[in-house]
Order: C-alpha cells, then sequence, then structure tokens
C-alpha cells in the first residue's frame, strides 16, 4: 500500500506540488510535519525550565546586564531573512528552475552560517566574563534552551548541504523536491522558535 | 587523566559474578549454536536487516521477554529480601539498585516494547496495509530500543547499577549524592530507547492515517486500531518530555549545569514535574494498547460487534486529552498549594468517567453473547475486575488531602501493579495468546494456556492484595527491611509467595510456547479463532507483503461480514490478475546506527568524550549515507506471489 | 495508492487555496511574509526600548506580536494549508500547541508554590 506501483515515477499533474506527487512523498511529509509537532512540545519543556528558572541568577549576571541590544537583533534578522530566503528556493522549485533555486538554497546557508557564529561568538563572550553554565539555574536553563535551538539550526546546515549536493547532481525531481520541502519545513520551524526565544529570553530580559 | 570511577569499572559481588558468568555462557551459547547451524547468514539477511513490520514485532516480542525476565528476577530478589523482618539477603545498598532496575525495565523495557511489538504484528494486518508507512524508520525504531535496554542493562556488570528509583529523584540521582556511572546508564540508554519510540509513534501516526485500505473509514476501524491511533499520539508529545528532563538532568551530571540542584538557584522540583508531564501520558500509553487487545478479544470471543464503539473512540479520545492535565497527582505532597492539588485531583477523577465506559462496555459485549472461554478470553475476562480494583484504588489516590496518607506507601505500590499487571500484562498475554496463530502459524496449547492463566492470577492476588493491607498499615515504599512485630510479618510472607508463584507460572507459559512449537497443530486457515478483523483474512504467517489482492471494506468488522453478511457477494474478489508489489529493501543501517548510539552513550556513561563523539559521528555518518541511498525498493513480481498463494493454498 | 482509491478514507487529495503553485510569476506571500515579519519583530523591540506601558503590558504585548509572527511562519512561508489528503497535520500541530501551552502554563503555575513555601 505505501509503496504504489509508481511511487517514485508517478506522471506529473499539474494541480499538485511535485513534493505531494507521489504517496511516498506525501506520507513523508506528514510525518514529518508530526516530528515537528513533537519537537514544538521538545521546546515547549525548555522554555517551561528556563521561565521557572530565570530569576534564579544566584547573585551572578541578571538577563538585563548580560543580553546586548544590538548583537540579538542581527540575529534574529540573520535567522528571518534566512527563512525568507529558504522559502524563495522552495518558489522557484515550484516553478521548476534549478538555478534559482540553488542560489537562494545557498544563500539561505550561508546565513545560518553567519547567525551560528553569531551565537558561538555571543556564547563565547558570556564564558569569557565568567557568566558561564555552571554560574547559576538562569543561566544553565539559557544556554540549554538557546544552546538546544543553535545545535537545531547547525543540524540543518548539513542536511541542507548534504541536499544541495543532490540538487546538483539530480536536479528537481519528486524525490529531491520532497527533501527540499521537509528541510524548508525544518528551517521555517526554527526561525518560529527563534521568535519565541527572542521574546521570552532576550526582550522580556530586557524589560524586567 | 581517567574518571574517578574508571577503578571499580567492573563490578564486584558475588551475585554479579554469577551473573557475568551465566552472560558469557549465554553469549557463547547463542553463538556455537548459530555458527553450528551455520545460521549467521540466515540471521543477518532475515532478521537483522529486515524491514517487514511482522519481524519486527516479534523481534520486539523476544527482547521484551527477555527483559521480562531480567525484570522479573529483579522483582523475586525484593521479594526474598522482604519475606521475613531483618532479613540480610540483600544490602540496602543492593536493594536499591534491585528496585531502580525492576521498575525502569518492566515500563520502558518491557510493557512498552511488548505493546509495540502487538502493534507491529496485527495492526498493519488489521487496517490491510502491506506494511507501516515507514518501514526503515521502524528498524531504527527497534534497534534504537533494543542498544538502549542492552546500555541500559550492561550497568549490571560493568559500572554499576543505578539506584535512586524508576524516577530518578534529585537530589538523589544528582552528581553531588550519585556520583557513578548507574545513573549515566539510566539517563543515556532511556533517551536511546525514548528515540525509538517517538518514531514508533509518528510511524503508527502516518501509518493509521494514511494507510488504511479503500473503504475502512475512522469509524470501520478495529478498535485495536484506534487504541494505537491514540497511543501514538501520546507519543508524539508525551517522549519528548522524557527527553528534555533526562538531557537536562545529564547536563546537571556531566557539565555541572544547575537545573535542578540544590545550589545556584536549581528547582529539583523541576525535575519532578517534567518527569511526571511524561509519566502519566505513559501509563496511558502501556494500557491504552491493553484496552485495544482486550476490545478485539471480547468481541471475537463473544461472537458479537463491539458494544458501543462510537463510545469507546470518544472515551479514548478524552483519556488523550486528559492524560496530560493530571500529572500534579504523582506529587500531592510536594506541597504545592491548594489551588494547584485540587485542579489535578478533580481532573483525576475524571478520568475514571471515560474509564468507567469502557469496561461497561465490555460487559455489554458480553451481554447474551455466546462466549467461548478460550485462554486470550480468560485473561481478558481477568481483566476487568482486576482492573476495577487498581482503578478504584486509584480514584481513592486522587483525593489530594488523603493522598498524603497513601503517598508511597505499599498502598501506591498495590495500586499501580493492578494496573500494570491486571491491566497492560494481562492485556499482554492475552493478545500473545490471541494473535500466537498469526505469528507463528500455530495456537498455543489451551490446557498449558489455562494452567498459565489459573496460577498467575491466583499468585498475583495473593502478592499483590496483602500489599493494600500493609500499606494501610504503614508499611513504605522501597524500605529494604523491616524489624518483627508490625503485623507486616505474615502479609509479606505472603506476597513473597504469591511472587514466587508468579514466577513458576511464568513456565506454563515458556514450556506452552515450546511445546506449541513442536507438537501443535498448524493452523492452515489463517483464521484461528473465527475473528471479526482484517487480519485473519490472509494467511497465518502472514506473506511478507501481507495481502496478495488489498481487501476492500464495505463495514466494521470487516472480515465477519465477509464471512457471514448477507452480501457477502460484493467481497469475491474478482480473478484479476495479480499486479507487482512495491516493496522496501532490507538494509543493515538500521542495526548498524543502534550499535552506533550505542558505542557513543557508552562513552558518554563514563565521560569519555573521544568514544561519545566517534559514535555520534558514525551515527550522523550514517545517516548522510541514506540521504544518498535512491535506490530503496524493490517489486515482488507476479511469478513470485502467484508461487506463495500457491503454497499457502489460497490461488 | 491509499489516497487515490480510498474514497472513503480520505475525502479529498485535493491541494488547499493558493494554487496555482505552478504558476505563479513573483513570490509575494513571500515577500509580504518577510516584511510583515520584519514589521513585528521590529514593534516589539520598540514596545521593550521605550518601554512607556507597564511591564505585564509589555509581557502580554511581545508574547501576542511572536505569536502573530508565527502565524505568518505558518501560513506564509511553511504552507500550512497545503495538503495531500487529510488534515492530520493540522490537528497534530494543535495538539501540540494545547500540549506545549499546557507545559508552559501548568509548570508556571505549579512552582509558584516556592513563594508561598519561602
Amino acid at each position: 500500500m505505501a509503496y504504489p506501483i509508481d511511487a517514485h515515477h508517478a506522471p506529473v499533474d499539474p494541480s499538485v506540488p511535485l513534493e505531494y506527487s507521489t504517496e511516498d512523498g506525501s506520507l513523508k511529509i506528514l510525518g514529518f510535519w508530526i516530528f515537528l509537532a513533537a519537537d514544538i512540545v521538545l521546546f515547549s519543556c525548555l522554555f517551561a525550565t528556563y521561565i521557572v528558572l530565570h530569576n534564579n541568577t544566584y547573585g551572578g549576571p541578571t538577563a538585563q546586564q548580560l543580553f546586548d541590544v544590538p548583537g540579538f537583533v542581527a540575529e534574529t534578522l540573520l535567522l528571518l531573512t534566512s527563512s525568507f530566503t529558504c522559502g524563495l528556493a522552495i518558489f522557484e522549485m515550484h516553478r521548476n528552475r534549478l538555478q534559482p533555486m540553488i542560489g537562494w538554497w545557498i544563500v539561505t546557508i550561508l546565513l545560518g552560517m553567519g547567525f551560528v557564529a553569531m551565537e558561538i561568538s555571543e556564547f563565547a563572550k558570556y564564558v569569557g566574563e565568567g557568566a558561564n553554565i555552571t554560574r547559576s539555574a538562569f543561566l544553565s536553563a539559557f544556554f540549554i534552551l538557546v544552546g538546544t535551538h543553535g545545535t537545531h539550526v547547525t543540524i540543518g546546515i548539513f542536511w541542507m548541504i548534504a541536499l544541495l549536493i543532490q540538487f546538483i547532481r539530480y536536479g528537481i525531481t519528486a524525490v529531491t523536491a520532497r527533501k527540499a520541502f521537509v528541510a524548508s519545513l525544518y528551517w521555517h520551524f526554527l526561525d518560529a522558535v527563534w521568535i519565541f526565544i527572542f521574546t521570552v529570553v532576550y526582550l522580556s530580559g530586557k524589560v524586567s | 587523566m581517567l574518571p574517578h570511577y574508571f577503578n571499580h569499572l567492573f563490578v564486584t559481588g558475588i551475585d554479579i559474578y554469577i551473573a557475568d558468568v551465566l552472560i558469557i555462557l549465554t553469549s557463547l551459547g547463542i553463538v556455537s549454536v548459530l555458527t553450528y547451524f551455520k545460521k549467521w547468514k540466515w540471521l543477518w539477511r532475515e532478521w537483522l536487516t529486515t524491514v517487514d513490520h511482522k519481524k519486527i514485532g516479534i523481534m520486539y516480542i523476544l527482547a521484551a521477554f527477555a527483559m521480562f525476565f531480567r525484570g522479573g528476577m529483579d522483582g523475586l530478589m525484593m521479594r526474598t529480601q522482604l519475606a521475613v523482618p531483618n532479613n540480610h539477603f540483600l544490602s540496602a545498598q543492593h536493594y536499591d539498585e534491585v528496585f531502580t532496575t525492576h521498575g525502569t525495565i518492566m515500563i520502558l523495557f518491557m510493557a512498552m516494547p511488548m505493546l509495540i511489538g502487538l502493534i507491529n504484528v496485527a495492526m498493519p494486518l488489521q487496517i490491510g496495509a502491506r506494511d507501516v508507512a515507514f518501514p526503515y524508520l521502524n528498524a531504527i525504531s527497534f534497534w534504537t530500543f533494543f542498544f538502549g535496554a542492552m546500555l541500559f542493562n550492561l550497568s549490571f556488570v560493568i559500572g554499576g547499577s543505578p539506584d535512586a528509583g524508576w524516577t530518578s529523584y534529585v537530589p538523589l540521582a544528582g552528581p553531588h549524592f550519585n556520583p557513578g556511572p548507574g545513573e549515566n546508564y539510566y539517563l543515556f540508554g532511556l533517551n536511546l530507547a525514548g528515540l525509538g519510540t517517538l518514531a514508533s509513534g509518528i510511524n503508527f501516526l502516518v501509518t493509521v492515517i494514511r494507510m488504511r485500505a479503500p473503504g475502512m473509514t475512522l469509524m470501520r476501524m478495529p478498535m485495536f486500531v484506534w487504541s494505537t491511533l491514540i497511543t501514538s499520539i501520546l507519543i508524539i508529545f508525551a517522549f519528548p518530555v522524557l527527553t528534555v528532563a533526562l538531557s537536562l538532568l545529564t547536563f546537571d551530571r556531566l557539565f555541572g549545569s544547575h537545573i535542578f540542584s540544590m545550589t545556584h538557584g536549581g528547582m529539583p522540583m523541576m525535575w519532578v514535574n517534567l518527569f511526571w508531564i511524561w509519566g502519566h501520558p505513559e501509563v496511558y500509553i502501556v494500557i491504552l494498547p491493553a484496552f485495544g487487545i482486550l476490545s478485539e478479544i471480547i468481541g471475537t470471543f463473544s461472537g458479537k460487534k463491539l458494544f458501543g464503539y462510537p463510545a469507546m473512540v470518544g472515551s479514548q479520545i478524552t483519556i488523550a486529552f486528559l492524560s496530560f492535565v493530571v500529572w500534579v497527582h504523582h506529587f500531592f505532597t510536594m506541597g504545592a498549594g491548594a489551588a494547584v492539588n485540587s485542579f489535578f485531583g478533580v481532573s483525576t477523577m475524571l478520568i475514571a468517567i471515560p474509564t468507567g465506559v469502557k469496561v461497561f462496555n465490555w460487559l455489554f459485549t458480553m451481554y447474551k453473547g455466546k462466549i467461548r472461554f478460550n485462554t486470550p478470553m480468560l485473561w481478558a475476562l481477568a481483566f476487568i475486575p482486576t482492573f476495577v480494583v487498581g482503578g478504584m484504588t486509584g480514584v481513592m489516590l486522587a483525593i489530594a488531602p488523603a493522598d498524603y496518607q497513601y503517598h508511597n506507601s505499599y498502598f501506591l505500590i498495590a495500586h499501580f501493579h493492578y494496573m500494570l499487571i491486571g491491566g497492560t500484562v494481562f492485556g499482554v498475554f492475552a493478545g500473545l495468546y490471541y494473535w500466537w496463530p498469526k505469528m507463528f502459524g500455530m495456537k498455543l496449547n489451551e490446557r498449558l494456556g489455562r494452567w498459565h492463566f489459573w496460577t498467575f492470577m491466583i499468585s498475583f492476588n495473593l502478592t499483590f492484595l496483602p500489599m493494600y493491607l500493609v500499606g494501610l498499615m504503614g508499611m513504605t515504599r522501597r524500605m529494604y527491611t523491616y524489624p518483627p512485630g508490625l503485623g507486616w510479618s505474615h502479609l509479606n510472607m505472603l506476597e513473597t509467595i504469591g511472587a514466587f508463584g508468579q514466577g513458576i507460572s511464568m513456565t506454563f507459559m515458556l514450556i506452552n510456547i515450546v511445546w506449541s512449537f513442536k507438537y501443535a497443530e498448524r493452523d492452515v486457515t489463517g483464521d484461528a479463532w473465527d475473528g471479526r478483523a482484517l487480519e485473519w483474512s490472509t494467511t497465518s504467517p502472514a506473506p511478507e507483503y501481507n495481502f496478495a489482492h488489498v481487501p476492500v471494506v464495505y463495514s466494521r468488522d470487516a472480515f465477519w461480514d465477509m464471512k457471514y453478511s448477507k452480501n457477502k457477494e460484493k467481497y469475491q474478489v474478482k480473478e484479476k490478475p495479480y499486479r507487482p508489489i512495491h516493496m522496501p529493501n532490507n538494509s543493515g543501517r538500521p542495526f548498524l546506527m543502534g550499535f552506533a548510539f550505542f558505542i557513543s552513550f557508552f562513552g558518554f556513561v563514563f565521560e569519555w568524550y573521544l568514544v561519545g563523539g566517534i559514535g555520534l559521528a558514525a551515527v550522523f555518518y550514517l545517516m548522510f549515507q541514506r540521504s544518498f541511498e535512491y535506490n530503496t525498493d524493490h517489486y515482488i513480481s507476479v511469478e513470485e506471489i502467484e508461487h506463495t498463494e500457491a503454497v499457502t493454498g489460497r490461488s | 495508492m491509499t489516497t487515490h482509491s480510498d474514497v472513503h478514507a480520505t475525502q479529498d487529495t485535493a491541494i488547499a487555496p493558493g494554487q496555482p503553485i505552478n504558476h505563479e510569476k513573483f513570490p509575494w506571500k513571500h515577500i509580504v511574509g518577510y516584511v510583515l515579519s520584519l514589521v513585528l519583530t521590529f514593534a516589539a523591540l520598540g514596545l521593550v526600548l521605550s518601554s512607556a506601558l507597564p511591564l505585564t503590558a509589555v509581557i502580554v504585548s511581545i508574547v501576542i506580536l511572536a505569536v502573530l509572527q508565527l502565524l505568518v511562519q505558518l501560513f506564509l512561508f511553511m504552507h500550512l494549508t497545503e495538503r495531500h489528503g487529510s488534515a492530520t497535520h493540522i490537528l497534530t500541530l494543535s495538539f501540540a500547541f494545547f500540549v506545549a501551552i499546557t507545559v508552559v502554563a501548568g509548570s508556571a503555575w505549579i512552582m509558584t508554590f516556592r513563594s508561598s513555601v519561602a
């Protein structure tokens, strides 16, 4: 059942996006949406932990003292823009234009790398100031929440590079289109999580 | 720079040496049997690399049986220690380790895999599918569970077992009071198995939603499929919470963070909170599939349609929602305040309503039915009163002020064993006897089955009924010995006799399995019990592709309808020629991935970050390799299908 | 094969509104989404930096802005309404939000016991 005769050779129905055109592809996209739903719950636990612990600074630096507005705004803009360019890559994929798709894909990867680099330097700066993971419960929760997001982004970058090679090698097919679409879902999702980190961690840290 | 506990890497003690010897002898035995019969290639090609849901299901059940044995031995050791007052059969430390591994293994490495195994075996057949949605992922699920369980069990002989209880509460489980690798084994073993479970949840959900046979609407699905659907949803939303809780504690233990510390502003209670946000849905994850099995069996052996099908569905959906808003009832005594405790006390009691609905539905299904008392039905019948006793005492525990008396007493122990044995284990036994012919092509012996049933049923009650009483008399959980003269001694002795009775009872099942493989009559009909759902419409065991023609469904209890309805002509499959069937390829990668995870996490347990890193790199390499694999499936030719169907007399 | 032949199990195999996907010439949706994200981000930032409002009001407002931006991501970038077969992913996502809110709000509520104990 899962593997219809025409799993990978389906005729292209113009009303159906390529990534959904095979049964296999459509199942995998649904499966990935469900994985994202699980990931939402995963992040919600980390947010809950941060919210419970965010005032427990144990005499160490507070969020107010630590966070640097231009720094986290720049990180936010990098990730927001990469989410936009990732969307453009999928848009071009739907128009069956390989070159622009690859172009936007590369831009997305570069922006993602920029984000990770900024985050690493942000963390290094805090650690240099003595504000490391062992300093207080607030900092433990901060590093684990933001670090988990950063790890997700890093894994996403490696994933997107692996897919980039496949786009160059195989072009836009039902299989590569599905892979690109799933990776783009992941990428937009990480941007959405970041918006909440931006709000709950950084902005709220600046008001309180 | 060796870690401080490197010196006592290998656990010492006479029982451990015996275990070491047994492990080595068993391993040697397996290796020599495989070599002697030249079965290595067979093992690799037919089992270790398989992506067939039926074989994966059988492997889950086998592994779960091994874990049942291990957990059962732990239970017997505990009962031996508690048989008489002032006993010193085990030391306090050893006793702590034994109750920790007993609980963890029974819940996570016995009950869950046993049920996931039965889901794998039966669910795709019941919906008329040829496999699950993601067969390759299914194999990954199994191997991560398997190696997670192996990692956890390894603690017994290398490094020392965890000893902070299956709930692993901080600060006891924190780095300060528990510096050894035992707790790390717990954290990494569970996290690895948890990954596989999450993947299973996603896999089953997509399978049920998208791969049902033509005509099988949601409201025509067998009840076991409904319970699989709801269980999958619970897994998907509960297991990430466990992952986070375990990872946070891992950070505290390995990297000195202060999430759950007593100092630096940490909150030990946050562990309790997160653990039970997962822990409560987990209880339903292990009970709902058992409910599903029961519904199948009671319908089949009463010869009737399941009574109140829509109410059954509704009650399961209600349970799914409620199970996420009751978790505080596991720690009323934390003192979170009257408002919090009242809210969670009331939400807990609400769960009794949908559960009660199910019990009445089973009773009404049997009402005026022609009941056949085969072994599966015996377990199902015993389930109902046992579960009601457990459930009623659960409602008592839900009353927050009264819970201050019951909390962590043997009353609680009795309650959850009535749920988990009387519910889950009885359900699992019922399911095993019921689907045994579908898995292996022959029924288990009825006479031995009845011996197994009655001895187990009596011993179970002998063990756990007195626990309610000693609990009310003040005996607390996890106490390793007690003085005489408290009025508990005789009851404790009874409990121990009961526990050994259960152990002996299990040998009837083992004998039954061996006897049946050798002598039992083979089932050639495929329909061993005059069943109602589609799994009985194919051969026993089902062929690799399950159904040569995908069945078309017009009603609930589709196979019953095919056999007995007035308009059964519409089911007569037109003798259309077979078409080639598209199936996924076998792959050794899931096994290797599980093994790489095992190596990596073993490294992390001992804080050998190089080993941990290399293992993780191997995992990522294997994932990368899979991403570049485009040739992932094959066709079964028409000739092969014709041949298979002819051999089983179905052409 | 399932969904094509399975008329009862999954009611529609249609692609939801937003098509024809292949014929759009200019990525309007994405540009609108991007501009909206930027506006929402800077609005939240402005609220915090100017801090004319009381603390609770600021927190509530920026959380609302974050939720709006989440909706932008879901509908304009992630093609949430696009599907093949049933709307399972939307139901699953809704349940995820239910659980996430329960976990966050529930934990915060339960953990307030610190203040009453201390």
